[in-house]
Protein backbone atom coordinates (compact mmCIF):
# COMPACT_ATOMS: atom_id res chain seq x y z
CA UNK A 1 0.00 0.00 0.00
CA UNK A 2 2.81 2.28 0.95
CA UNK A 3 5.08 1.10 -1.94
CA UNK A 4 2.04 2.16 -4.72
CA UNK A 5 1.26 5.41 -2.88
CA UNK A 6 4.68 6.43 -3.40
CA UNK A 7 5.07 5.30 -6.51
CA UNK A 8 1.66 7.79 -7.34
CA UNK A 9 3.21 10.38 -5.66
CA UNK A 10 6.61 10.25 -7.68
CA UNK A 11 4.84 9.90 -11.21
CA UNK A 12 2.33 13.23 -10.06
CA UNK A 13 5.92 14.80 -9.37
CA UNK A 14 7.36 13.81 -12.73
CA UNK A 15 4.28 14.71 -14.34
CA UNK A 16 4.31 18.14 -12.89
CA UNK A 17 7.89 18.59 -13.26
CA UNK A 18 7.78 17.35 -17.43
CA UNK A 19 4.12 20.19 -17.42
CA UNK A 20 6.56 22.55 -15.86
CA UNK A 21 9.06 22.44 -18.19
CA UNK A 22 6.73 22.44 -21.34
CA UNK A 23 5.22 25.40 -20.04
CA UNK A 24 7.62 27.62 -19.12
CA UNK A 25 8.27 28.12 -23.02
CA UNK A 26 4.58 28.08 -24.01
CA UNK A 27 3.74 30.81 -21.36
CA UNK A 28 6.54 33.21 -22.41
CA UNK A 29 5.55 32.49 -26.22
CA UNK A 30 1.84 33.55 -25.06
CA UNK A 31 2.71 36.51 -23.09
CA UNK A 32 5.24 37.80 -25.72
CA UNK A 33 2.64 38.36 -28.43
CA UNK A 34 3.48 40.27 -31.44
CA UNK A 35 5.22 43.27 -29.87
CA UNK A 36 7.27 41.80 -27.61
CA UNK A 37 11.29 40.63 -27.98
CA UNK A 38 13.22 38.25 -25.92
CA UNK A 39 16.92 39.04 -26.22
CA UNK A 40 19.16 36.55 -24.49
CA UNK A 41 22.32 37.72 -23.19
CA UNK A 42 25.20 35.30 -22.13
CA UNK A 43 27.39 37.41 -20.12
CA UNK A 44 30.84 36.17 -17.80
CA UNK A 45 30.17 35.75 -14.54
CA UNK A 46 31.63 38.70 -13.24
CA UNK A 47 29.26 41.03 -14.93
CA UNK A 48 26.36 39.94 -12.87
CA UNK A 49 26.07 43.21 -11.07
CA UNK A 50 26.51 45.44 -14.16
CA UNK A 51 24.38 43.16 -16.63
CA UNK A 52 21.95 42.79 -14.56
CA UNK A 53 21.22 46.91 -13.95
CA UNK A 54 22.10 47.34 -17.74
CA UNK A 55 19.31 44.96 -18.62
CA UNK A 56 17.07 46.67 -16.61
CA UNK A 57 17.83 49.97 -18.23
CA UNK A 58 17.82 48.22 -21.59
CA UNK A 59 14.43 46.71 -20.80
CA UNK A 60 13.00 50.53 -19.95
CA UNK A 61 14.13 52.58 -22.71
CA UNK A 62 12.76 49.48 -25.35
CA UNK A 63 9.33 49.04 -24.47
CA UNK A 64 8.66 45.26 -25.48
CA UNK A 65 11.71 43.97 -25.34
CA UNK A 66 12.78 41.23 -22.40
CA UNK A 67 15.96 41.11 -21.71
CA UNK A 68 16.96 37.12 -20.69
CA UNK A 69 20.63 37.05 -18.94
CA UNK A 70 22.69 34.27 -18.60
CA UNK A 71 25.95 34.65 -16.35
CA UNK A 72 28.31 31.97 -15.93
CA UNK A 73 32.21 31.55 -16.43
CA UNK A 74 32.71 32.79 -19.71
CA UNK A 75 34.68 29.77 -21.09
CA UNK A 76 31.51 27.78 -20.07
CA UNK A 77 29.31 30.48 -22.33
CA UNK A 78 31.86 29.78 -25.20
CA UNK A 79 31.52 25.90 -24.82
CA UNK A 80 27.58 26.79 -24.86
CA UNK A 81 27.66 28.99 -28.08
CA UNK A 82 30.03 26.82 -29.63
CA UNK A 83 27.59 23.54 -28.83
CA UNK A 84 24.61 25.57 -30.74
CA UNK A 85 22.93 27.68 -26.93
CA UNK A 86 20.38 29.91 -28.59
CA UNK A 87 22.54 33.02 -27.35
CA UNK A 88 22.22 36.39 -29.39
CA UNK A 89 24.63 38.76 -27.50
CA UNK A 90 27.76 37.38 -25.95
CA UNK A 91 29.91 39.19 -23.18
CA UNK A 92 33.49 37.38 -22.24
CA UNK A 93 35.81 38.48 -19.24
CA UNK A 94 38.57 38.13 -21.88
CA UNK A 95 39.33 37.75 -25.45
CA UNK A 96 41.03 34.92 -25.84
CA UNK A 97 37.61 33.22 -24.91
CA UNK A 98 36.22 35.95 -27.30
CA UNK A 99 38.73 34.30 -29.93
CA UNK A 100 37.30 31.09 -29.78
CA UNK A 101 33.43 31.99 -30.73
CA UNK A 102 34.73 34.44 -33.22
CA UNK A 103 37.22 31.83 -34.36
CA UNK A 104 33.94 29.41 -35.33
CA UNK A 105 32.54 32.45 -37.47
CA UNK A 106 29.38 32.50 -34.45
CA UNK A 107 29.90 36.44 -34.11
CA UNK A 108 28.31 39.20 -36.20
CA UNK A 109 30.79 41.54 -36.85
CA UNK A 110 34.22 42.41 -34.50
CA UNK A 111 33.68 42.08 -31.05
CA UNK A 112 33.59 45.44 -29.10
CA UNK A 113 36.14 46.22 -26.06
CA UNK A 114 33.67 47.61 -23.35
CA UNK A 115 35.73 47.35 -20.03
CA UNK A 116 38.77 46.32 -18.09
CA UNK A 117 40.14 44.85 -14.71
CA UNK A 118 42.76 44.51 -12.99
CA UNK A 119 43.76 42.05 -9.82
CA UNK A 120 43.33 43.00 -6.47
CA UNK A 121 44.62 41.64 -2.98
CA UNK A 122 41.57 40.21 -1.16
CA UNK A 123 41.60 39.41 2.66
CA UNK A 124 39.44 38.84 5.40
CA UNK A 125 38.25 42.04 6.97
CA UNK A 126 40.73 44.34 8.94
CA UNK A 127 43.52 42.22 7.12
CA UNK A 128 45.16 40.14 9.73
CA UNK A 129 48.05 39.23 8.31
CA UNK A 130 49.44 42.02 7.85
CA UNK A 131 49.33 42.12 4.10
CA UNK A 132 50.15 45.49 1.84
CA UNK A 133 51.51 44.53 -0.89
CA UNK A 134 52.17 41.99 -4.17
CA UNK A 135 55.93 40.75 -2.46
CA UNK A 136 53.63 40.09 1.26
CA UNK A 137 52.16 37.48 -0.48
CA UNK A 138 55.24 35.15 -1.17
CA UNK A 139 55.81 35.45 2.69
CA UNK A 140 56.12 32.07 4.68
CA UNK A 141 53.53 31.38 6.53
CA UNK A 142 51.05 33.45 4.43
CA UNK A 143 48.09 31.11 3.22
CA UNK A 144 47.49 32.85 -0.15
CA UNK A 145 44.76 30.96 -2.30
CA UNK A 146 44.96 32.30 -5.96
CA UNK A 147 43.42 30.89 -9.47
CA UNK A 148 44.19 27.88 -11.50
CA UNK A 149 46.22 28.97 -14.37
CA UNK A 150 43.69 28.04 -16.47
CA UNK A 151 41.29 29.93 -15.89
CA UNK A 152 41.56 33.98 -16.84
CA UNK A 153 42.06 35.17 -13.73
CA UNK A 154 45.27 32.35 -13.13
CA UNK A 155 46.68 33.61 -16.39
CA UNK A 156 46.73 37.40 -14.94
CA UNK A 157 48.49 36.00 -11.66
CA UNK A 158 51.01 34.06 -13.80
CA UNK A 159 51.92 37.04 -15.39
CA UNK A 160 52.17 39.34 -12.60
CA UNK A 161 54.35 37.12 -11.07
CA UNK A 162 56.36 36.65 -13.93
CA UNK A 163 56.15 40.45 -14.17
CA UNK A 164 57.54 41.15 -10.58
CA UNK A 165 59.84 38.40 -9.98
CA UNK A 166 57.67 37.31 -6.74
CA UNK A 167 56.88 33.85 -7.08
CA UNK A 168 54.11 32.49 -4.60
CA UNK A 169 53.66 29.51 -3.21
CA UNK A 170 49.60 29.06 -3.15
CA UNK A 171 47.64 26.36 -0.81
CA UNK A 172 45.04 26.33 -3.19
CA UNK A 173 44.69 26.85 -6.92
CA UNK A 174 40.30 27.61 -7.16
CA UNK A 175 38.56 27.26 -10.65
CA UNK A 176 36.93 30.07 -10.00
CA UNK A 177 37.45 33.70 -9.03
CA UNK A 178 34.09 32.96 -6.54
CA UNK A 179 35.86 30.03 -5.19
CA UNK A 180 39.02 32.11 -4.29
CA UNK A 181 36.89 34.97 -2.79
CA UNK A 182 34.98 32.13 -0.78
CA UNK A 183 38.35 31.35 1.00
CA UNK A 184 39.11 34.84 1.89
CA UNK A 185 35.88 35.65 3.21
CA UNK A 186 35.38 32.59 5.29
CA UNK A 187 39.13 33.17 6.21
CA UNK A 188 40.22 30.03 5.95
CA UNK A 189 43.13 31.88 3.42
CA UNK A 190 45.41 35.10 4.59
CA UNK A 191 44.81 36.59 1.04
CA UNK A 192 43.45 35.79 -2.33
CA UNK A 193 44.17 37.41 -6.02
CA UNK A 194 40.87 38.31 -7.54
CA UNK A 195 39.18 41.68 -9.56
CA UNK A 196 38.98 45.18 -8.39
CA UNK A 197 35.39 44.43 -9.19
CA UNK A 198 34.58 41.55 -6.79
CA UNK A 199 36.62 43.35 -3.94
CA UNK A 200 34.34 46.13 -4.53
CA UNK A 201 31.34 44.05 -5.04
CA UNK A 202 32.47 42.07 -1.64
CA UNK A 203 31.40 44.84 0.55
CA UNK A 204 32.79 44.29 3.94
CA UNK A 205 33.11 41.22 3.46
CA UNK A 206 37.00 41.54 2.31
CA UNK A 207 39.17 44.21 2.51
CA UNK A 208 41.28 44.66 -0.96
CA UNK A 209 44.78 45.90 -0.93
CA UNK A 210 45.35 47.17 -4.66
CA UNK A 211 49.09 46.53 -5.94
CA UNK A 212 50.98 48.38 -8.83
CA UNK A 213 52.47 45.32 -10.14
CA UNK A 214 48.22 44.33 -11.22
CA UNK A 215 49.18 46.75 -14.25
CA UNK A 216 51.15 43.92 -15.88
CA UNK A 217 48.29 42.12 -16.75
CA UNK A 218 44.91 44.12 -17.39
CA UNK A 219 41.77 42.56 -18.47
CA UNK A 220 39.98 43.48 -21.48
CA UNK A 221 36.13 42.59 -21.58
CA UNK A 222 34.87 42.37 -25.67
CA UNK A 223 31.47 41.59 -26.38
CA UNK A 224 30.02 41.17 -29.20
CA UNK A 225 26.49 40.32 -30.97
CA UNK A 226 26.03 36.89 -32.55
CA UNK A 227 25.51 35.53 -36.02
CA UNK A 228 22.58 33.71 -34.86
CA UNK A 229 20.85 35.88 -33.09
CA UNK A 230 16.92 35.82 -33.74
CA UNK A 231 17.13 39.67 -33.79
CA UNK A 232 20.66 40.91 -35.08
CA UNK A 233 19.24 44.60 -34.88
CA UNK A 234 18.42 44.65 -31.33
CA UNK A 235 22.03 42.32 -30.28
CA UNK A 236 23.69 45.41 -32.31
CA UNK A 237 21.55 47.83 -29.98
CA UNK A 238 22.29 46.30 -26.54
CA UNK A 239 25.68 46.22 -27.65
CA UNK A 240 25.61 49.74 -28.53
CA UNK A 241 23.93 50.66 -25.11
CA UNK A 242 26.72 48.70 -23.36
CA UNK A 243 29.39 50.12 -24.89
CA UNK A 244 27.91 53.52 -25.09
CA UNK A 245 28.12 56.58 -22.11
CA UNK A 246 25.19 54.83 -20.01
CA UNK A 247 27.15 51.22 -19.74
CA UNK A 248 30.06 53.04 -19.05
CA UNK A 249 28.64 54.82 -15.92
CA UNK A 250 27.48 51.44 -14.45
CA UNK A 251 30.90 49.92 -15.41
CA UNK A 252 32.97 52.42 -13.73
CA UNK A 253 30.94 52.57 -10.57
CA UNK A 254 31.17 49.47 -10.32
CA UNK A 255 35.07 49.44 -10.97
CA UNK A 256 35.63 48.18 -14.01
CA UNK A 257 38.36 50.40 -16.00
CA UNK A 258 37.82 51.75 -19.76
CA UNK A 259 39.46 50.33 -22.26
CA UNK B 1 21.47 -5.97 -12.24
CA UNK B 2 22.58 -9.45 -13.29
CA UNK B 3 20.84 -10.09 -9.42
CA UNK B 4 17.54 -8.78 -10.27
CA UNK B 5 17.64 -10.28 -14.01
CA UNK B 6 17.48 -13.76 -11.91
CA UNK B 7 15.18 -13.01 -9.85
CA UNK B 8 13.15 -12.16 -12.94
CA UNK B 9 13.79 -15.47 -14.35
CA UNK B 10 13.43 -17.72 -11.63
CA UNK B 11 9.77 -16.05 -11.07
CA UNK B 12 9.24 -16.52 -14.59
CA UNK B 13 9.99 -20.54 -13.68
CA UNK B 14 7.90 -20.89 -10.74
CA UNK B 15 4.93 -19.74 -12.96
CA UNK B 16 4.32 -17.58 -9.95
CA UNK B 17 4.54 -13.91 -10.02
CA UNK B 18 6.08 -13.12 -13.10
CA UNK B 19 6.68 -9.34 -13.99
CA UNK B 20 4.20 -7.86 -16.42
CA UNK B 21 5.89 -6.43 -19.69
CA UNK B 22 5.07 -2.98 -19.64
CA UNK B 23 7.41 -3.03 -16.55
CA UNK B 24 10.13 -3.17 -19.22
CA UNK B 25 9.38 0.43 -21.03
CA UNK B 26 9.75 2.85 -17.93
CA UNK B 27 12.73 0.45 -16.80
CA UNK B 28 14.43 0.93 -20.46
CA UNK B 29 14.15 4.40 -20.02
CA UNK B 30 15.88 4.85 -17.07
CA UNK B 31 18.58 2.48 -18.64
CA UNK B 32 18.95 5.24 -21.21
CA UNK B 33 19.03 7.78 -18.84
CA UNK B 34 22.45 6.30 -17.89
CA UNK B 35 23.57 5.18 -20.75
CA UNK B 36 23.01 7.87 -23.23
CA UNK B 37 25.38 10.74 -21.39
CA UNK B 38 27.84 7.76 -21.05
CA UNK B 39 28.05 7.69 -25.05
CA UNK B 40 28.31 11.73 -24.91
CA UNK B 41 31.33 11.20 -22.76
CA UNK B 42 32.42 8.51 -25.11
CA UNK B 43 31.13 10.95 -28.31
CA UNK B 44 33.60 13.61 -26.79
CA UNK B 45 36.91 11.63 -25.95
CA UNK B 46 39.50 12.54 -28.30
CA UNK B 47 40.78 8.79 -28.91
CA UNK B 48 44.19 9.83 -30.82
CA UNK B 49 45.31 12.13 -27.64
CA UNK B 50 43.63 9.65 -25.06
CA UNK B 51 46.78 8.00 -24.10
CA UNK B 52 48.73 11.08 -23.62
CA UNK B 53 45.69 12.71 -21.87
CA UNK B 54 44.98 10.42 -19.11
CA UNK B 55 49.03 9.46 -18.79
CA UNK B 56 49.53 13.16 -18.21
CA UNK B 57 51.67 14.13 -15.18
CA UNK B 58 48.26 15.98 -13.96
CA UNK B 59 45.78 13.21 -14.74
CA UNK B 60 48.05 10.62 -13.18
CA UNK B 61 48.88 12.60 -9.46
CA UNK B 62 44.85 13.32 -9.44
CA UNK B 63 43.89 9.86 -9.81
CA UNK B 64 46.28 8.55 -7.05
CA UNK B 65 45.48 11.24 -5.22
CA UNK B 66 41.30 10.27 -5.53
CA UNK B 67 42.49 6.32 -4.98
CA UNK B 68 44.50 7.25 -1.71
CA UNK B 69 41.60 9.29 -0.27
CA UNK B 70 38.68 7.32 -1.47
CA UNK B 71 40.42 4.34 0.40
CA UNK B 72 41.08 5.98 3.51
CA UNK B 73 37.42 7.57 3.49
CA UNK B 74 35.55 3.87 2.61
CA UNK B 75 37.98 2.76 5.83
CA UNK B 76 36.64 5.53 8.22
CA UNK B 77 33.07 4.71 6.66
CA UNK B 78 33.33 1.29 7.87
CA UNK B 79 34.76 2.14 11.20
CA UNK B 80 31.81 4.67 11.33
CA UNK B 81 29.47 3.19 9.70
CA UNK B 82 29.18 0.01 11.01
CA UNK B 83 28.16 0.62 14.74
CA UNK B 84 26.25 3.44 13.12
CA UNK B 85 24.03 1.21 11.62
CA UNK B 86 23.76 -1.30 14.63
CA UNK B 87 22.78 0.72 16.68
CA UNK B 88 20.29 2.21 14.08
CA UNK B 89 18.69 -1.73 13.46
CA UNK B 90 19.65 -2.92 16.69
CA UNK B 91 20.24 -0.27 18.96
CA UNK B 92 16.51 0.33 20.25
CA UNK B 93 17.22 3.65 21.10
CA UNK B 94 14.84 6.26 21.66
CA UNK B 95 14.74 8.81 18.77
CA UNK B 96 15.88 6.08 16.39
CA UNK B 97 13.81 7.79 13.61
CA UNK B 98 15.17 11.66 14.20
CA UNK B 99 18.68 9.68 13.92
CA UNK B 100 17.91 8.28 10.66
CA UNK B 101 17.30 11.61 9.22
CA UNK B 102 20.39 12.85 10.33
CA UNK B 103 22.31 10.11 8.80
CA UNK B 104 20.17 11.19 5.40
CA UNK B 105 21.24 14.42 5.76
CA UNK B 106 24.59 13.91 3.58
CA UNK B 107 22.34 12.89 0.61
CA UNK B 108 20.03 15.51 0.61
CA UNK B 109 22.54 18.60 1.12
CA UNK B 110 24.24 20.07 -2.02
CA UNK B 111 27.63 18.56 -1.77
CA UNK B 112 28.65 22.37 -1.88
CA UNK B 113 26.78 23.06 1.21
CA UNK B 114 28.12 20.11 2.64
CA UNK B 115 31.23 21.56 1.91
CA UNK B 116 31.05 24.98 3.56
CA UNK B 117 28.88 23.17 6.67
CA UNK B 118 32.74 21.43 7.23
CA UNK B 119 34.16 24.84 6.55
CA UNK B 120 31.65 26.14 9.54
CA UNK B 121 32.68 23.61 11.64
CA UNK B 122 36.40 22.71 11.20
CA UNK B 123 37.94 26.03 9.43
CA UNK B 124 39.90 28.46 10.55
CA UNK B 125 36.94 30.48 12.22
CA UNK B 126 34.70 27.40 12.93
CA UNK B 127 32.94 26.34 15.89
CA UNK B 128 36.05 24.04 16.61
CA UNK B 129 38.34 24.92 14.10
CA UNK B 130 38.90 28.07 15.81
CA UNK B 131 40.56 26.44 19.27
CA UNK B 132 42.30 24.02 16.61
CA UNK B 133 43.71 27.10 15.33
CA UNK B 134 45.04 28.18 18.13
CA UNK B 135 46.65 24.85 19.06
CA UNK B 136 48.36 24.98 15.35
CA UNK B 137 46.21 22.50 13.80
CA UNK B 138 44.47 23.33 10.81
CA UNK B 139 42.27 21.28 8.82
CA UNK B 140 41.81 23.56 5.65
CA UNK B 141 44.13 22.91 2.24
CA UNK B 142 44.94 19.58 3.41
CA UNK B 143 44.55 16.27 2.35
CA UNK B 144 42.90 15.33 5.52
CA UNK B 145 40.13 18.30 4.59
CA UNK B 146 39.65 15.51 1.12
CA UNK B 147 39.32 12.53 3.04
CA UNK B 148 36.74 14.29 5.68
CA UNK B 149 34.76 16.14 2.48
CA UNK B 150 34.46 12.48 1.25
CA UNK B 151 33.63 10.52 4.55
CA UNK B 152 30.87 13.10 5.33
CA UNK B 153 28.91 12.92 1.56
CA UNK B 154 29.67 8.44 1.33
CA UNK B 155 28.67 7.57 5.27
CA UNK B 156 24.97 7.35 4.69
CA UNK B 157 25.64 4.62 1.33
CA UNK B 158 27.50 2.62 4.00
CA UNK B 159 24.92 2.91 6.75
CA UNK B 160 21.63 2.68 4.99
CA UNK B 161 22.45 -0.43 2.59
CA UNK B 162 24.25 -2.01 5.83
CA UNK B 163 21.15 -1.43 7.86
CA UNK B 164 19.07 -2.43 5.57
CA UNK B 165 21.57 -5.95 5.52
CA UNK B 166 20.64 -6.07 9.13
CA UNK B 167 17.18 -5.90 8.89
CA UNK B 168 16.85 -8.40 6.88
CA UNK B 169 18.79 -10.91 8.22
CA UNK B 170 16.67 -10.50 11.13
CA UNK B 171 18.53 -10.98 14.45
CA UNK B 172 17.15 -14.89 15.34
CA UNK B 173 20.64 -16.41 15.11
CA UNK B 174 21.77 -13.50 17.89
CA UNK B 175 18.89 -14.76 20.21
CA UNK B 176 19.70 -18.11 19.60
CA UNK B 177 22.91 -17.48 20.42
CA UNK B 178 22.85 -15.30 23.40
CA UNK B 179 20.32 -18.21 24.86
CA UNK B 180 23.52 -20.10 24.82
CA UNK B 181 25.45 -17.76 26.73
CA UNK B 182 27.36 -15.95 24.38
CA UNK B 183 28.21 -12.41 25.33
CA UNK B 184 27.56 -9.66 22.96
CA UNK B 185 30.61 -8.93 21.51
CA UNK B 186 31.01 -12.55 20.85
CA UNK B 187 27.61 -12.57 19.06
CA UNK B 188 28.50 -9.59 17.34
CA UNK B 189 31.79 -10.46 16.23
CA UNK B 190 31.53 -14.02 15.22
CA UNK B 191 27.67 -14.07 14.26
CA UNK B 192 26.07 -10.39 12.94
CA UNK B 193 29.51 -9.80 10.95
CA UNK B 194 29.31 -12.73 8.91
CA UNK B 195 26.16 -12.45 8.21
CA UNK B 196 26.03 -8.90 7.04
CA UNK B 197 29.17 -9.62 4.99
CA UNK B 198 27.92 -9.18 1.86
CA UNK B 199 25.80 -6.17 2.78
CA UNK B 200 28.91 -4.39 4.34
CA UNK B 201 30.80 -5.31 1.56
CA UNK B 202 28.41 -3.26 -1.08
CA UNK B 203 27.80 -0.57 1.19
CA UNK B 204 31.91 -0.11 1.14
CA UNK B 205 31.64 -0.70 -2.55
CA UNK B 206 28.91 2.23 -2.74
CA UNK B 207 30.56 4.29 -0.23
CA UNK B 208 34.31 4.34 -2.22
CA UNK B 209 32.59 5.03 -5.40
CA UNK B 210 30.95 8.10 -4.15
CA UNK B 211 34.06 9.37 -2.40
CA UNK B 212 35.79 8.71 -5.60
CA UNK B 213 33.08 11.14 -7.41
CA UNK B 214 32.91 13.42 -4.67
CA UNK B 215 33.32 17.26 -6.12
CA UNK B 216 31.70 19.61 -4.45
CA UNK B 217 32.66 19.50 -0.68
CA UNK B 218 36.10 18.60 -1.87
CA UNK B 219 36.61 22.08 -3.64
CA UNK B 220 34.56 24.34 -1.19
CA UNK B 221 35.86 22.82 1.85
CA UNK B 222 39.52 21.56 1.03
CA UNK B 223 40.50 23.89 -2.05
CA UNK B 224 42.44 22.51 -5.23
CA UNK B 225 45.98 21.94 -5.68
CA UNK B 226 47.67 19.36 -7.40
CA UNK B 227 49.03 16.49 -5.34
CA UNK B 228 47.38 17.54 -2.40
CA UNK B 229 43.61 18.21 -2.47
CA UNK B 230 43.31 18.30 -6.69
CA UNK B 231 41.44 14.62 -7.21
CA UNK B 232 40.56 13.54 -10.38
CA UNK B 233 36.64 15.40 -10.09
CA UNK B 234 38.79 18.70 -9.30
CA UNK B 235 41.13 18.29 -11.85
CA UNK B 236 38.68 17.15 -14.60
CA UNK B 237 36.46 20.57 -13.36
CA UNK B 238 39.82 22.62 -14.62
CA UNK B 239 40.18 21.27 -17.16
CA UNK B 240 36.97 22.05 -19.12
CA UNK B 241 37.93 25.41 -18.55
CA UNK B 242 40.56 25.09 -21.78
CA UNK B 243 40.37 21.88 -22.79
CA UNK B 244 36.56 19.77 -22.48
CA UNK B 245 37.69 17.01 -24.72
CA UNK B 246 40.32 16.77 -22.47
CA UNK B 247 38.03 16.89 -19.82
CA UNK B 248 36.04 14.06 -21.11
CA UNK B 249 38.93 11.93 -21.46
CA UNK B 250 39.61 12.09 -18.14
CA UNK B 251 35.79 11.43 -16.96
CA UNK B 252 36.34 8.26 -19.02
CA UNK B 253 39.16 7.54 -16.59
CA UNK B 254 37.38 7.67 -13.55
CA UNK B 255 34.60 6.07 -15.10
CA UNK B 256 36.75 3.50 -15.86
CA UNK B 257 38.48 2.94 -12.67
CA UNK B 258 34.92 3.22 -10.41
CA UNK B 259 33.29 0.36 -12.92
CA UNK B 260 37.10 -1.70 -11.91
CA UNK B 261 36.53 -1.21 -8.62
CA UNK B 262 33.29 -2.26 -8.25
CA UNK B 263 33.49 -5.52 -10.15
CA UNK B 264 37.00 -6.26 -8.38
CA UNK B 265 35.16 -6.20 -5.40
CA UNK B 266 32.08 -7.65 -5.81
CA UNK B 267 33.34 -9.97 -8.75
CA UNK B 268 30.05 -12.83 -9.22
CA UNK B 269 28.76 -12.29 -6.02
CA UNK B 270 25.64 -10.46 -6.54
CA UNK B 271 25.52 -8.54 -3.23
CA UNK B 272 23.01 -6.16 -3.63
Amino acid sequence: MRGRALVAGLAVALLAACGGGEDGPSAAGTSSAPAERTLTVFAAASLTATFTQLGTEFEAAHPGVRVRLNFAGSSDLATQIGEGAPADVFASANESTMAKVTGQSLTAGEPVDFATNVLEIATPPGNPAGITGFADLARPGVKVVVCAPQVPCGAATETVEEASGVTLSPVSEEPSVTDVLGKVTSGEADAGLVYVTDVRDAGDAVTGVEFPESSAAVNTYPVAALEDATDAGLAEEFVDFVTGPDGREVLQDAGFGTP
Amino acid sequence: MTARARTVRRGGGAGGSALPRWVLVPAALGLLLFVLPLLGILSRVPWARFAALITSESALTALLLSLRTASVSTVLCVLLGVPMALVLARGHVPGTRVLRSVVLLPLVLPPVVGGLALLWVLGRRGLIGATLSVLGVEVGFTTAAVVLAQTFVSLPFLVLSLEGALLTAGDRYESVAATLGARPGRVLVRITVPLIAPGLLSGAVLAFARALGEFGATITFAGSLQGVTRTLPSAIYLQRETDPDAAAAMSLLLVVVAVVVVVAVRGRRSVL
